[in-house]
């Protein structure tokens, strides 16, 4: 099966401060690596290095077949990232943010509404969809952010803290779009082993000053 | 990739959507130009004004007005994680750019739409130069917007952008001031508009122009990376 990350003594700094410490990932298509470890261990700076928002120090990384930070470019477009913010528009309705980011990602206008009508139903959002992101709870962000992550039908899911202000509903219906299935490979960032550990291929535990462990 | 043309019509879209839902811009803008007029008139004692000192006062009014559009160009990409987004999308980041200096230009645009008939009230005897003065608005316009556009997405990361923007961007502004007052001065003198060097002064907006646009398009790209 062809490696979708494979990432070898990759490493990050920010200033003096090692954030990431020569991490070693192989992830084949349809895996999923969960990245367990404290708060501040660089569980986020690896998935911003894998999303192609962060440049790494060193090592080497290569996602979807393309070298980063080199062939970033090429990257973008085929992955689904679901950070700690839900990169919306706060001005705008959940539908208008879903239609700018499907014209970012150049899908067709008639495709694109098809798309966000399905998306919207499966995360019981098609009622709340145009009212302005202002004014929904973090959960419904949340919900809108998982559409927006999914839209563009990445080959890559990258999920931090994917279940973070879900209710139980909110978490069984997220499953169904970035959970493990046929087509998904994933790499999910979570404090909750308990949920996740079951689904994952594989695991790395990332601890602060120390080496990352894959198991 | 995604086409250019249509990356760029979703993200001025996206800025005209947001700017007319909140007001948080242009109302500012048109009133703090309002204001200044009448200080001045206050200020100066004087009920019409023209040649150096008309186009004087028209432009610092309208440079401080746009630093105020400036200063919140980029807020929401900052705020609300807009960087991040447009970053993960198969699009040339310079397209942003471009997106942004075209929402400033329509926010300038609509400011002088405001703020230049109220000048000409409040100080002008007649208005025989306002009509050329449209391609001197309009090209002053654009360097601004390029300029500001440029300073605005450098200041944007810092906590102290209201004061980066004005100090970087002020000093980086005055030949454009200077040209676009040396093709202002003579439209507005006493007497009637007369167009001495005034094609030489539309020349040099159009340099600045060229050069801030380029500039502008050539490294914005590296000012998104980490």
């Amino acid at each position: 099966m062809s490696e979708v990350i494979e990432l070898r003594g990759l490493w990050r700094e920010f200033g003096e401060r090692v954030a990431l410490d020569r991490v070693d990932v192989f992830l084949a298509a349809e895996e999923s690596l969960v990245v367990l470890g404290p708060n501040g261990a660089g569980k986020t700076t690896l998935l911003r290095i894998l999303a192609t928002l962060l440049r790494p120090s060193g090592g080497e990384a290569r996602v979807l077949g393309c070298s980063l930070p080199n062939e970033a470019w090429k990257l973008r477009g085929k992955i689904g990232y679901l950070g700690h913010e839900p990169l919306l528009y706060r001005d705008l309705s959940g539908r208008e943010n879903l239609r700018f980011q499907a014209r970012l990602h150049g899908v067709e206008r008639e495709a694109a509404e098809v798309r966000i009508e399905e998306l919207l139903r499966a995360l019981g959002m098609e009622r709340r969809a145009d009212e302005r992101v202002a004014e929904l709870s973090a959960g419904m962000r949340q919900r809108l952010s998982i559409c927006r992550c999914v839209l563009h039908q990445p080959a890559l899911l990258l999920l931090d803290e994917p279940d973070s202000n879900l209710d139980v509903e909110g978490r069984e219906l997220a499953r169904e779009l970035i959970g493990p299935g046929p087509g998904r490979t994933r790499v999910v960032v979570t404090h909750d082993p308990e949920r996740h550990l079951p689904e994952a291929d594989q695991t790395l535990r990332l601890g602060i000053g120390e080496r990352a462990v894959v198991s | 990739m995604t086409p250019s043309r249509t990356a760029f019509s979703a993200i001025l879209a996206k800025d005209l959507r947001s700017e007319l839902r909140t007001l948080q811009s242009l109302p500012a803008m048109a009133l703090f130009s309002v204001t200044t007029f009448v200080i001045f008139r206050f200020g100066l004692d004087r009920t019409s004004l023209s040649g150096s000192l008309a186009a004087g006062v028209l432009w610092a009014t309208l440079l401080f007005a746009a630093v105020l559009g400036i200063n919140r160009l980029f807020v929401a990409e900052r705020e609300e994680g807009g960087f991040d987004a447009i970053r993960l999308a198969p699009i040339d980041r310079s397209v942003l750019f471009a997106a942004k200096v075209a929402a400033l230009l329509i926010y300038l645009a609509a400011l002088e739409l405001v703020a230049v008939p109220i000048f000409a009230v409040f100080f002008l005897d007649g208005g025989g130069g306002l009509g050329p003065l449209v391609a001197v608005l309009l090209l002053t316009d654009l360097g601004l917007a390029a300029t500001g556009t440029l300073i605005s997405s450098m200041a944007v990361n810092s906590r102290a952008r209201d004061l980066l923007v004005p100090l970087v961007l002020l000093p980086l502004v005055v030949p454009l001031m200077i040209a676009a007052t040396g093709a202002t001065e003579p439209l507005l003198a006493l007497g009637g508009p007369s167009y001495h060097r005034f094609g030489t002064w539309l020349m040099v907006l159009g340099l600045y122009d060229l050069i801030f646009s380029l500039v502008g398009y050539a490294v914005f790209d590296f000012l998104l990376e980490d």
